[in-house]
């Protein structure tokens, strides 16, 4: 049975139709990765999936379960930036959730439970790398650093959704190489299903098990928004057998740079 | 090198930024010489001596009547007023500011009334204040609160509406009610917009203390000013002014270095005035 279903999800912004008749079918434990044209709605399709915004119709089952409405700790999340708390430190950005968990009142916990939420915060710093970093505060840290931060946060709450808006799209080739296989380790450990977006088709290829194109079947020149974009490629990559794919990925990748 | 890259060195940025200041007392002290040597008693420009001997007099003898020493008592009434009244508008700018920013339906309920209500010109609103709350200190304060508040609302609501969705949406996945969210995303993020809130309303809020100090009070540095006007005492007019500036400028820089000193996060990246 899978895990997360989307059925006929479409959406629209006033007249703009975004997304029209995505309906998908996923395991647990897949690494989908999304790609698409600028603009074409994946972050749209994955606010949906988070439950940030509700689709103009269609809906999303996860587990044989409707949606919950809004975001909660089933669905960890990695947004390009901002993702992480300005005001907090490294280590006090890792200790929050705990700190959530253990007081409804404050939000803040103190003696034996802030040790333990310490801890647990300094075990996660180790995993990501960032333990050299703890006192400082996102603003101090490289790009890199901060969404190392970022991933580290969204998986305290051992979310069994991760979804993923260019989360290394800022970074430089090598940081993005780190960060691609911090990323498959702990989606090894964690056993989670993965949502990813990127405009690095290579990088989608690379990670995904299964890997999703975003694109419009239809198109009206007279009236750009009377259609949306749907799934037009779903892909199940199998990484022992790359060449199979390799001239869909070749394609894909032409048909980018012939767009820019 | 293009203009917009240049920076002064920093005993370059103290002489520039002194510039001004030595050339306004320049023109004052030549203005002041031309008048007195066409009339040896004139009132408009007194000289340095005769502003220094007329402040040390509001300051260092004590009344004759009163046997008070009349700068401390007007600085002292004027800066109780000014700090109730910024403390009330700052309460209500962070409750209201929350509710607004917060709580789309805090929004809808609150966001309309104080838009209207910070149109209203508080000047106009005074002799409300004096009629309902009567000549005392009240109305003073209340005067500096209508003055104030709205517009530190809005500012304090806007901050929230301004930090990231991304921020907001994280904290849901990570499990935060609104409640904690609030006390624990949101308010910190607040406190360095709060003060800087009260930076800006402390502009308009010396305004309106001055206003209605001028118009019924028997100390403060407003009043003082303007019983001093109908024997045109320039000579105490003019220090007081630049009591008040020296006054609004130390709260100003002290706030400013608050903010920096408690939430030195918010301070990280860019320049701040
Ligand atoms: N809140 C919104 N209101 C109106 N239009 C929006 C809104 N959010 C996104 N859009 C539009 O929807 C389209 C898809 O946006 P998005 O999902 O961000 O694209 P992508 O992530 O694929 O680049 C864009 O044309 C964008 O302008
Ligand atoms: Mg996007």
């Amino acid at each position: 049975m899978s895990f997360v279903t989307a059925r006929q999800i479409a959406v629209s912004y006033g007249d703009a139709l975004i997304l029209e008749r995505v309906s998908l079918e996923v395991q647990k434990g897949a690494f989908v990765t999304i790609v698409g044209a600028s603009g074409c709605g994946k972050s749209t399709f994955l606010r949906i999936l988070l439950g940030q915004e509700q689709p103009s119709s269609g809906h999303v089952e996860i587990d044989g379960h409707p949606m919950a409405p809004e975001p909660d700790p089933e669905r960890g999340v990695v947004f390009q930036k901002y993702s992480v708390f300005p005001h907090l430190t490294v280590l006090q950005n890792l200790m929050l959730p705990f700190e959530l968990e253990g007081s409804a009142f404050l939000g803040r916990v103190f003696g034996a439970r802030k040790r333990e939420a310490r801890d647990k915060a300094q075990a996660m710093m180790e995993t990501i790398g960032l333990a050299h970093a703890a006192k400082r505060f996102p603003a101090q840290l490289s790009g890199g650093m901060q969404q190392r931060l970022a991933i580290g946060q969204a998986l305290l709450k051992r979310p069994k959704i991760m979804l993923l808006d260019e989360p290394f799209g800022a970074l430089d080739p090598g940081t993005r190489k780190d960060m691609q296989a911090l990323l498959l380790e702990l989606w090894r450990e964690t056993g989670m299903t993965v949502f990813m977006v990127t405009h690095d088709i290579q990088e989608a290829f690379e990670l995904g098990t299964r890997l999703l194109v975003f694109d419009k079947v239809r198109h009206d020149p007279q009236y750009p928004n009377a259609y949306g974009a749907t799934v037009t490629y779903d892909l199940p990559l199998d990484h022992g057998e790359r060449k199979k794919t390799a001239a869909i990925e070749a394609a894909l990748i032409q048909s980018q740079t012939d767009k820019a | 090198m293009r203009l917009i890259n240049r920076k002064p060195t920093r005993p370059a940025r103290v002489a520039l930024g002194a510039l001004p200041f030595f050339l306004a007392i320049l023109a004052y002290a030549i203005g002041s010489a031309i008048r007195r040597a066409e009339n040896p008693a004139d009132k408009l420009l007194p000289s340095f001596e005769a502003i220094a001997a007329a402040f040390s007099n509001m300051a260092f003898v004590a009344d004759r009547r009163t046997g008070d020493y009349l700068l401390w008592v007007d600085t002292f009434a004027s800066l109780e007023r000014l700090a109730i009244g910024m403390a009330i508008a700052a309460f209500l700018a962070l409750v209201l500011g929350l509710l607004i920013g917060v709580l789309p339906i805090g929004r809808a309920l609150f966001s309309p009334f104080v838009s209207a209500f910070s149109l209203i010109p508080p000047i106009t609103v005074l002799p409300i204040l004096f009629i309902v709350l009567g000549l005392g200190e009240a109305a003073k304060i209340g005067l500096v609160v209508v003055g104030t508040a709205p517009l530190m609302i809005r500012a304090l609501g806007q901050a929230i509406l301004d930090i990231p969705r991304e921020q907001i949406v994280k904290a849901e996945t990570l499990g935060a009610s609104t409640w904690q969210m609030t006390m624990r995303v949101i308010l910190p993020q607040l406190w360095p917009h709060l003060i800087r809130a009260v930076r800006l309303g402390l502009v308009p809020a010396w305004i309106f203390l001055i206003s209605a100090e001028a118009i019924a009070s028997t100390e403060g540095l407003g009043y003082r000013i303007f019983l001093v006007r109908r024997y045109l005492a320039m000579d105490v007019i003019i220090p007081y002014v630049l009591w008040i500036t020296l006054l609004a400028y130390a709260i100003d820089r002290a706030l400013a270095l608050l903010s920096k000193r408690l939430f030195g996060w918010a301070h990280l990246a860019g320049e701040s005035l």
